[in-house]
């Protein structure tokens, strides 16, 4: 290794953004473990962004761990499979973790299986076409892990007309808590690689960065005796939210994605190290995405892990294997606590998009008294999308939706950066949501 | 374990440890010094003219706030009050340190809606009633006749009442500039011993608490340092062209309320700008004002009214240097 390569710098980053607490410490140096398996998975049908997928087996159907369970629901969805060797017991509606009530297909395990995969074959991604390969990541059920769950394969499938010159990984992990891709990115460098590779092979872009924040050392030691070639490991200042495509994009590149647009207008596709990580193994081993790393951590869980969790597992037998909670526990959350969604029942199961389980007690989430807005300015140089959160708040406790849009409300992908500065506890992201709400309604209403 | 009370909020759950009450107690604690030397300076009678304006200010936000309100424990009525008093001449009598109190509270704050509504600073606000209202009494600059603990007598005046002064009254440094055009000596003007309101002659404390407030982030360094570099410049240009008639910018900075204003009234959160440019904009436009009004206008001093027609112009300031959005072209 090259004295060069050994350092952590330059550490690029985006103008703007805050500096939460870390909490890292609890979970970063415990190493991915596998969790047992139950007796029961619940896989609702919509783990993805689009059209819910379609169930192929029938009610006391055996099926095998692999087997497709169901396949995609239109372009905009995709395939998903059994985690266990196991009995179809149900197709019905359950409670998804999103709170609403929607199909899913509940399997009982089969106490007696070896649980090892059969019948399960490599496939050699280099003989395949481009439109073949889109296929593959259709049928594997390949989602982007990094918490929007957006299908793989149609983010991968890049129109002819546009040309992807920069391929980004993101191994940023911004988020307060969250270690999953932390560990990936130690135990499964070369997956990463590989599948890094494989994108590429497909995607033909001319530089590969791996984004990763410094506060992860060994990862990016890791990763720089991996790299080959055109892929190069980034270092980027610990800011959150430095991992968002726009703020990852601007500290690389320092160039701006224009409003509205996609970074493919740059030029850039930006991926999850999960997601590729689960792409190389299944054309590895031909395994489907029927398993992910979730970070079950925060300051009142008992034994804070990684856990390589099958999805459909119930929360509640995920967060038992964790040692459970302390009784002080007043916030069970799904994602980091930044942007993540608060849980009020473990018994729903873990999907392709749950990144990690907070339980955080009163000491971390405060009951605050709202004061009025002190035009302090703290909401405007945290911004990382320079907007006024002050003005909008103001604007957003008069109802006036229409002055928001103007003021570009929309463009905020509500990264809680203004709300978490705000000396006031004026809940600013919170009705920027609201207000986005009213006017996607507006909208559709007019059309 | 299920059955535990878990409540339902929305992200972000983490919250930076600042809080608005927060940020007021320690702009009281930054004046703390300031106060002291006033008593220091102008005797006990500085702290019963700093007590009385706080209890009318905190009093009146009491009387017109909604009792559910937090408003009176969020420590912005002290400051207000104490940067009133630090405003006032010694031996300004305490009926009208209490009505200033009034005012600056009733209509520099509450009338607008409260903490945060309001235009212009509660407090130059105040202090500019009581000079259309008792223009004499506070351009009396009396001296403090010695013993720290007499309180002068102008002080204890009846209300509506003349005071009777019978102390020995002195002149500012500016009124010396203006009307003399003799110039105090710097080391004076720095260590407050001059003639002048009650919290504004003590320079190195001004500038000491100037460097806190900026490092723990409660003003924004723009402001204070556009104020004073504008003055600087701008009274230097005059000092280069004619010495013997304009004074020089040492003086022009360190003399009158410029550094009480440039440190804790131009920086009022609520009345200054919000946006990087409007900073600047904002304080050239105090510098330029104070210059203007000190070298040409009739008065000696001119911070109070240069600050309280930036306030005015700030909303317009605030849109007009609306930051470009991300992904805009501006």
């Amino acid at each position: 290794m090259s004295a060069a390569a050994n350092t952590i710098s330059p550490q690029l980053t985006f103008q703007h953004g805050i500096h939460p607490e870390e909490f890292k410490e609890l979970s970063n140096l415990k190493p991915i473990e596998r969790m047992a398996f139950v007796p029961e998975y619940r896989l609702p049908l919509s783990q993805h962004i689009g059209a819910p997928s379609l169930p192929v087996v029938k009610v006391g159907e055996n099926v095998k761990r692999g087997q497709k369970i169901a396949d995609p629901g239109g372009y905009v969805s995709v395939a998903l499979h059994s985690p266990v060797d196991g009995t179809i017991k149900d197709i019905g509606i359950y409670t998804h973790p999103n709170g609403r009530e929607l199909p899913a297909i509940i399997i009982t395990t089969d106490a007696y299986s070896s649980q090892e995969f059969v019948g399960m074959e490599s496939v050699d991604p280099y003989s395949l076409s481009k439109s073949e390969f889109i296929q593959k990541i259709q049928d594997s059920g390949l989602v982007g892990l990094g918490g929007a769950a957006f299908p793989a394969h149609v983010k991968f499938n890049i129109q002819e007309d546009k040309k992807c010159k920069y391929l980004m990984i993101n191994g940023c992990e911004c988020e307060p808590f969250l270690t999953a891709d932390d560990r990936l990115m130690i135990e499964f460098g070369e997956e990463l690689i590989e599948g890094i590779k494989i994108l590429n092979h497909f995607i033909g872009a001319e530089k590969v960065y791996i984004a990763v924040e410094v506060n992860k050392p060994k990862a990016i030691m890791n990763l720089r005796n991996l790299a080959s070639d055109n892929i190069e490991v980034v270092c980027l200042k610990v800011k959150y939210p430095q991992g968002a495509e726009k703020m990852m994009t601007s500290a690389i590149l320092g160039k701006e994605i224009p409003a509205g647009g996609l970074p493919l207008d740059l030029g850039v596709l930006v991926s999850n190290v999960g997601t590729l990580v689960a792409l190389a193994q299944y054309f590895r081993n031909g395994i489907p995405l029927i398993e992910r790393v979730v970070t079950v951590t925060g300051t009142t869980m008992n034994r804070p892990s990684n856990v390589m969790v099958p999805v459909g597992t119930p929360m509640e037998s995920l967060v038992k294997w964790c040692g459970g909670f302390t009784s002080d526990t007043t916030r069970i959350l799904l994602g980091g606590p930044m942007m993540g969604m608060v849980q009020k029942r473990l018994d729903v199961p873990v999907v392709k998009g749950t990144s990690g389980i907070l339980a955080l007690s009163s000491e971390q989430v405060k009951e605050l008294n709202e004061y009025s807005c002190i035009r302090c300015g703290r909401c405007l140089d945290a911004c990382p999308i320079y907007l006024n959160p002050s003005h909008l708040g103001l604007l957003a406790k008069k109802g006036l939706w229409e002055e928001m849009e103007e003021n570009h409300v929309m463009d905020c992908f509500e990264c809680g950066s203004c709300s978490f500065v705000c000396p006031s506890a004026i809940p600013l992201v919170q009705s920027f949501r609201v207000a986005k709400g009213f006017i996607k309604q507006a909208k559709k209403r007019d059309v | 374990m299920s059955d535990q009370k878990l409540t339902i909020s929305t992200s972000p759950f983490l919250k930076d440890a600042a809080t608005t009450p927060g940020i007021m107690w320690k702009v009281v604690f930054s004046l703390l010094p300031v106060v002291i030397a006033s008593s220091y300076y102008f005797g006990v009678g500085a702290l019963v003219t700093t007590a009385v304006a706080i209890i009318s200010c905190v009093l009146t936000e009491w009387f017109f706030s909604p009792r559910s309100a937090y408003s009176i424990s969020d420590g912005s009525g002290v400051i207000t009050g104490i940067l009133l008093a630090m405003t006032l001449p010694p031996g300004f009598p305490l009926w009208m340190t209490f009505i200033g109190g009034i005012v600056a509270i009733g209509m520099g704050k509450t009338i607008w809606g409260g903490l945060g509504q309001n235009i212009f600073n509660p407090a130059l606000l105040g202090r500019a009633f009581l000079q259309a209202a008792f223009p004499t009494a506070i351009t009396t600059w009396n001296l403090p006749d010695g013993a720290f603990l007499d309180v002068q007598a102008s002080q204890l005046a009846m209300p509506f009442m003349q005071s009777q002064a019978d102390v020995v009254s002195s002149a500012t440094p500016l009124a010396v500039m203006k009307f003399d055009k003799v110039e105090t000596n710097t080391w004076d003007l720095l260590t407050g011993n001059i003639g002048g309101s009650l919290g504004e002659t003590c320079g190195i404390l001004l500038i000491l608490a100037m460097v806190y407030l900026i490092s723990v982030k409660i003003i924004k360094w723009q402001i204070p340092v556009s104020i004073l570099l504008t003055v600087g410049i701008l009274s230097l240009v005059f000092y280069l062209l004619d010495a013997n008639n304009y004074p020089s910018p040492q003086f022009m900075i360190l003399s009158g309320g410029l550094l009480i204003g440039a440190v804790y009234m131009a920086t009022d959160l609520v009345t200054s700008p919000i946006t990087p440019s409007g900073l600047w904009i904002y304080g050239i436009g105090i510098g330029i004002l104070v210059v203007l009004i000190r070298l040409w206008g009739g008065l000696p001093e001119g911070v109070m009214y240069a600050i309280l027609l930036m306030n005015a112009a700030t909303p317009l300031i605030n849109r007009y240097t609306a930051v470009r959005t991300y992904g805009y072209k501006k």
